[in-house]
């Protein structure tokens, strides 16, 4: 289990530092700034065995958060719990930074001590937690004795992640699906990797204990419906070119609050959703994936000091759709002396010091083209290597989802209290962003 | 050099490198960096050609990005461009980046050694300088091949500045020492010894480094920089210290200069001429007599630039070592130095009287600081100062302070730092050994040792001290009654029981009368650390039950039980096992009289250098400075007549065809020593070892020259020889005795020799002459490797022809008084050997005389006060040095025992001579 979990900023220094068992001694504090930190980013590995201790970290912009263990412990077990302790920080206090961890460092404590208890992950909801560790200071020693009772029942009890005796006037609930498109293409086109990962994120205002049920356009869930012959969605592609009705998930992860029985029997998502906002589920898709832009590099060597690159971006998707932030980064060989760029749409750069052209689009309709070329001058050098030309990338996001994920339906039921589905304002929302989407050239 | 003043300062530099300070992440650094690499690609690719000022800025920027760490692969063009400069700010940075950034194998190294070439031979001095440094700094081969020619001429010319001067020595000396076969001084020896005759400080102290690593490679070139040195260093000490101005540091007038003079005289032996000696002498004495002068400055500098001096002096004093003054004063300065606040001072002082101490002048001197030495081992705070105490106190000790010094290092021991314990146990055990007067008090020592230290006492210690208890019959009641009384302590060291169990296993008997050491409380007492031990200690503790079931035969049936115990018999180890069953099996089955012809006593151990010696020896650390320097002189041993390799492969391969036939007598020739290597398991293997033919016929030469040194039934070697001084002269005597002629018939020897006929007719006898001319002291002897074909049959023979050193000596006569005074001053540990040995042949005064003189040195009646002992004296000549030496041997009627003891100023020859005489009586 874990011992200890250290926060360094950039420079090593300790912000904070925790331990639970006594088989963490001070020196591993050290151990890892010198191993790891000071090491200059030689420290590839998430994960680093320094004299049988065992360290996994991960790193928030400019801050490293250290599990230390010294038994073999579930490495994914860890790391889900740094991931929850950063998800848990932010919702707290915002980004985390070195000056946000400062500031609240008695909050973190509170909560170090709440989220691990000798060294074994305990309630991490924030939701759950916000009952009891709140912002507010003094506020806390005003709860009644009741409330207290309450928050005791709550956390111990069957359903930890949601209080009872929630009300709103309006019953809402928002549905975020965000994918992330990842792609590798070889010059002449070919696909050599793509997958994409997704998120379904809800944020529900809803009273009660209501008792939900989401579904999609999960393959097997609709060939078994085809089966029975209700195919009561005839409504094909409202997105992308693609008038697939199904779309097969490789693997997905739920949020604990999702009965997994039921998803494992009859593949149903059902739930008795957190009051707030949380992550539902996590997929993965590899097959079929729409790719909302092609790059179409060209790219000649004129001589030994010149170099003439040319980068076609097609957008295949519904003209309707509008894609936005779209950004092309052209890398170019490290002795480049001079640049000139021309292109139809948006602005380009040459950034020296990121040895890139940056191509910047603000907004892109489907199914348009448009072109760069720059001139890329070289100077001599004295080693003879080649330039390894290392890949196009790009950077974008689009109104859809690039797996092809539908929602199909989200029903919420609340037997003791008098609103029904209908009663209940849905919002249903996709985006897809690049994750990394490179071409080589 | 003149420093970048402001208004040249480059301004977009400074603003760069306080950008890349700025940054806060590793990330920023190299973006910016980045930008600023982008920057000048497009300047230097720019068509309208650069300034030199901008050039230089961006030649400067590649610099200080390359020192960062990134890789930089252009602007060498620009760096080289601007070395043709006139500018020598520019001229300097385009230096810097060419002996930063530009490898060797570049293709820019022509056109760079071309600007080189071009401001060696420009007559502006700092130009000159700033090429000399490049050269310097690059050192590679190609620099030395393109300019080892050019500097010496610049270093000797008349005209040339003295900076430069400077400059071109130690650009010299660099490439000497990186390519040593390019850097020929030839013709300009003479006159770069005569830069020490320069008006101009700097250039003197430049070209005495220079010269110092060249005398070090070919002393005799450069024999004549010993007198100029001693002038010149005379010239300082006896300055005024404001008469060098310059040259002057914190009133001491130049320290460095002083320091490499001296080292440079360390080169050399004590000048011959008297005047330059005189002189030198008196530099000397000055040196120590300013040490006494109180300082002109409180300042830290005055006094460490005064002691480096006074250091650099005394090794040289005590490298000469042959001004017994001077060498007293310098140890009574030292003396004083121990007590000084200054831990460096202190640390110094103890490691230069190390070396003193092994001076047979200064030695006396030494020894009455012993109180402060010892102070020093127990107070110090530094562990490195504790550890030199140590060493000291181990070089210092003789047989007048031995029992004082082996006490206070026994009583350091308990608090002493781990790291150095190994190393004092091995020396406390070697001093007891060799400085025990009574047995008694070295068996007290050793178990006290053991006690104290029990784990970091190696197997070799207490090898050594059964060998002794073993061969010293007088002892061992005393041995066996210490200790038993040291294993009634509740815990006790493991190698103390494995001395227990030996001692006890052979010598119980001794102590058996006392009823509080019966056999039984005895065995008792062994079988109670039993459980407790190893397995070889276990092992070891068996044999010594079956020994007690032989020496008392009254604790048979309680032993017995002890081994038939499942414990024992049913050992998981194979070696305990076996043990237990057959000593059960031998003491049930066995007679009395079996049993007590087995189970003898062990008899006597060989007489043997030390193991533990040999142990020390092996350990390489920083503190067995003395010891180091024993074992190197015995490398430089066993050179004979420029003779090539050491004879260590000395064993023929023997003729099968000569087996076959019979014919061969003599058994193969194997004569290789006892390895130090097997001595370490001494106690357990059989003693002796195997004494052919052949080593007894080469060890009768020993003492005599003439003789027949091989025969067989085909050939008879006999061996004529003269010696004088140095030189010798042997004729040897090849004999046929067969009717056959022994064709193609040839010698080889690891040493020079003139050739001898091919042929040897039947019955005829061939003679060949070989001049021997020792160089140095040896113990190997040359090897003589005889082919010939007798009938059909290829013989080979090996022999190992008699030359030993003892043919080298030239008698000395002297008085009494004289003998024991040199027999005192050669006092130290490592420059006396000893033997005890059991006579072979009768005690015969006469005989014994004969033998003696034989040996070469000059049998000193009236000397000893024992009319039964024998001394000698005498010198052995070689060609390096004189070795004074001298014997003392004592018969022992009764015991029918000699005792030898040697002691000779080096002690290689001590170890030989003894060795080669312990076979002799």
């Amino acid at each position: 289990m874990i011992g200890g979990l250290f926060i360094y900023n950039h420079k090593g220094e300790v912000l904070i530092s925790r331990v639970y068992r006594d088989d963490i001694g001070r020196n591993a504090v050290d151990a890892f700034r010198v191993n790891v930190i000071h090491a200059r980013q030689q420290v590839r590995s998430p994960v680093t065995n320094i004299a049988r201790t065992s360290f996994f970290h991960v790193k928030r912009s400019n801050i490293w958060l250290a599990a230390v263990t010294k038994q073999n412990v579930n490495a994914a077990m860890v790391f889900e719990f740094l991931y929850k302790m950063c998800d848990v920080m932010t919702a707290y206090f915002g980004k985390i930074s070195e000056e946000n961890i400062k500031n609240n460092f008695v909050l973190i404590y509170e909560l170090l001590d709440e989220i691990l208890d000798f060294g074994y992950p305990q309630n991490s909801e924030t939701g759950a937690l916000k009952t009891f560790i709140t912002q507010q200071g003094i506020k806390g020693q005003h709860q009644t004795k009741e409330e207290q009772s309450q928050i005791t029942s709550q956390v111990t009890g069957q359903i930890g992640w949601r209080r009872e005796g929630i009300k709103y006037r309006r019953n809402e609930l928002f549905l975020d699906v965000l994918e992330s498109v990842n792609l590798l293409m070889s010059p002449q086109g070919q696909v050599l990797s793509a997958h994409v990962s997704g998120r379904v994120v809800m944020k529900s205002y809803l009273s009660g204990m209501p008792e939900c049920k989401f579904g999609m356009n999960d393959k097997i869930v609709i060939d078994k419906q085809g089966k029975g012959g209700t195919t009561d969605e005839p409504g094909k592609s409202e997105l992308g070119g693609s008038g697939k009705q199904s779309i097969a998930i490789d693997d997905c992860t739920f949020h604990q609050c999702v009965r997994l029985s039921k998803f494992d029997s009859e593949r149903s998502i059902s739930f008795i959703p957190p009051d707030g906002e949380y992550e539902l589920m996590r997929y993965r898709t590899t097959k079929d994936i729409i790719l909302p832009f092609r790059v179409i590099p060209l790219v000649r060597e004129v001589g030994r000091t010149k170099l003439e690159v040319k980068v076609v971006i097609k957008s295949n998707f519904k003209p309707s759709l509008l894609a936005q932030k779209i950004e092309v980064r052209i890398p170019t060989p490290l002795n480049t002396s001079g640049v000139q760029v021309i292109c139809m749409k948006g602005k380009a750069k040459y950034k020296a010091s990121e040895n890139a052209i940056v191509w910047k689009i603000k907004r892109m309709a489907g199914m348009k083209e448009s072109q760069i070329s720059a001139e890329i001058e070289l100077l001599p050098t004295n080693d003879k290597k080649k330039w390894a030309r290392p890949p196009i990338s790009m950077n974008f996001e689009v109104p859809f989802a690039p797996s092809g994920l539908k929602v199909r339906y989200l029903k919420v039921f609340e037997s003791k209290l008098n609103y029904s589905d209908h009663d209940v304002i849905k919002w249903v929302r996709y985006i897809g962003r690049s994750g990394i989407y490179e071409t080589r050239c | 050099m003149p420093a970048v003043s402001k208004g040249d300062g480059m301004r977009g530099l400074a603003v760069f490198i306080s950008d890349i300070r700025n940054c806060k992440s590793k990330e920023a650094e190299i973006k910016r960096i980045n930008k600023e690499l982008a920057n000048i690609r497009s300047k230097f690719k720019g068509d309208k050609a650069l300034d030199g000022y901008s050039k230089k800025k961006y030649v400067c920027k590649l610099l200080f990005i390359f020192l960062l760490g990134h890789d930089i692969d252009f602007g060498h063009m620009e760096a080289v461009n601007l070395l043709s400069s006139n500018k020598y700010t520019e001229k300097q940075i385009g230096y810097l980046f060419i002996s930063v950034l530009v490898n060797s194998n570049s293709e820019l190294i022509r056109l760079i050694n071309n600007a080189i070439k071009n401001d060696l031979s420009s007559r502006n001095p700092t130009f000159m300088c700033l090429a000399l440094h490049c050269i310097a700094n690059v050192g590679s081969r190609e620099m030395a091949e393109a300019f080892a020619g050019e500097i010496p001429r610049i270093l000797v010319a008349g005209d040339t500045m003295d900076s430069v001067k400077q400059s071109a020595a130690l650009c010299l000396l660099r490439l000497y020492k990186t390519s040593p076969d390019l850097v020929l001084m030839g013709e300009w020896t003479s006159r770069v010894v005569h830069l020490l005759n320069d008006q101009h400080m700097g250039v003197v102290t430049a070209a005495i480094s220079l010269i110092t690593c060249l005398s070090q490679k070919n002393p005799d070139e450069f024999k004549t920089c010993v007198s100029l040195a001693v002038s010149r260093l005379s010239r300082i000490v006896s300055s005024a210290s404001t008469d060098l101005q310059d040259y002057t540091y914190y009133f001491v007038p130049a320290p460095w200069l002083s320091c490499k003079l001296l080292r440079l005289l360390q080169c050399y032996p004590p000048p011959e001429d008297g005047a330059v000696k005189g002189r030198l002498v008196e530099c000397l004495e000055t040196i120590l007599n300013k040490a006494q002068e109180p300082p002109k400055s409180k300042k830290v500098q005055h006094s460490n630039a005064k002691n480096a001096i006074l250091f650099e002096a005394i090794s040289l004093i005590i490298h000469y070592d042959s001004e017994p003054n001077l060498l007293v004063r310098a140890c009574n300065q030292l003396g004083q130095f121990l007590q000084h606040r200054e831990t460096n001072l202190r640390y110094l002082a103890l490691e230069s009287m190390c070396t003193l101490a092994s001076s047979e002048f200064s030695h006396e001197a030494v020894k009455t600081h012993i109180e402060t030495v010892i102070n020093a081992l127990k107070t110090e705070r530094d562990v490195s100062v504790r550890q030199r105490a140590a060493d000291l106190l181990y070089a210092m000790c003789d047989r007048s302070n031995a029992k004082q010094i082996v006490a206070e290092m026994l009583s350091y021991l308990e608090t002493a730092d781990y790291s150095i314990r190994e190393e004092m146990v091995l020396k406390v055990a070697i001093l007891a050994e060799k400085y025990a007067v009574d047995y008694s008090w070295y068996v007290d020592t050793i178990l006290n040792l053991i006690r104290i230290a029990g784990d970091y006492v190696s197997e070799e210690v207490w090898y050594r001290v059964i060998q002794i208890v073993i061969n010293r019959d007088d002892v061992q009641g005393y041995a066996a009654k210490t200790v038993f009384e040291a294993l009634q302590a509740p815990a006790c060291h493991e190698n103390m029981v494995k001395v227990g169990g030996y001692i006890l296993g052979e010598f119980g008997n001794l102590i058996a009368g006392d009823p509080r050491s019966s056999p039984l409380v005895q065995f008792n007492l062994l079988h109670s650390k039993f459980h407790l031990c190893s397995v070889p200690t276990r092992a070891l503790l068996l044999s010594a039950y079956i020994k007690f079931i032989n020496l008392f035969p009254e604790t048979k049936s309680t032993i017995q039980e002890v081994l038939r115990s499942d414990s024992q018999i049913r050992n998981s180890d194979v070696e305990l096992q076996q043990r237990a069953v057959e000593y059960l099996k031998l003491s049930s089955i066995a007679s009395t009289d079996v049993l007590a012809t087995v189970l003898e006593e062990m008899p006597p151990f060989p007489e043997r250098e030390s193991s533990i010696l040999a142990k020390l020896k092996k350990k390489k650390g920083p503190g067995a400075v003395s010891v180091n320097e024993l074992e190197e002189g015995k490398r430089e041993g066993g050179e004979l007549n420029g003779g090539g390799e050491r004879g260590g492969d000395s064993s023929s391969t023997p003729s099968p065809s000569a087996d076959l036939l019979g014919l061969r007598a003599g058994p193969p020739v194997t004569a290789a020593a006892p390895s130090a290597g097997s001595l370490l398991v001494d106690v357990f293997s059989e003693a002796g070892v195997n004494d052919d033919g052949f080593l007894s016929e080469f060890s009768r030469f020993v003492c005599k020259n003439n003789g027949v040194l091989f025969e067989n039934q085909l050939l008879q070697i006999g061996i004529k020889s003269e010696y004088r001084q140095n030189l010798g002269r042997m004729y040897l005597f090849y004999g046929n005795k067969t009717s056959v002629q022994f064709v193609t018939f040839t010698t080889t020897l690891n040493v020079q020799a003139k050739p001898v006929e091919p042929l040897i007719e039947g019955g005829a006898q061939v003679q060949q002459v070989i001049n021997i001319e020792c160089l140095t002291d040896f113990s190997d002897a040359p090897l003589l490797n005889i082919k010939f074909r007798y009938g059909g049959a290829l013989q080979n023979l090996t022999l190992k022809l008699p030359v030993t050193i003892n043919k080298f000596f030239q008698p000395t006569e002297m008085a009494s008084h004289d003998f024991f005074q040199r027999w005192k001053q050669l006092s130290l540990p490592q420059q006396e050997a000893q033997k005890i040995f059991k006579a072979n042949h009768a005690m015969d005064t006469e005989v014994l005389k004969a033998k003696l003189l034989g040996l070469g040195m000059a049998l000193l009646e009236n000397v000893d006060p024992n009319p039964e002992n024998f001394v000698c004296a005498g010198v052995i000549q070689t060609k390096a040095q004189q070795v004074g030496s001298l014997l003392r041997l004592e018969p022992n009627a009764q015991a029918q025992m000699y005792r030898l003891t040697v002691r000779s100023s080096k002690d290689t020859v001590s170890k030989r001579l003894c060795e080669l005489l312990a076979e002799q009586f």
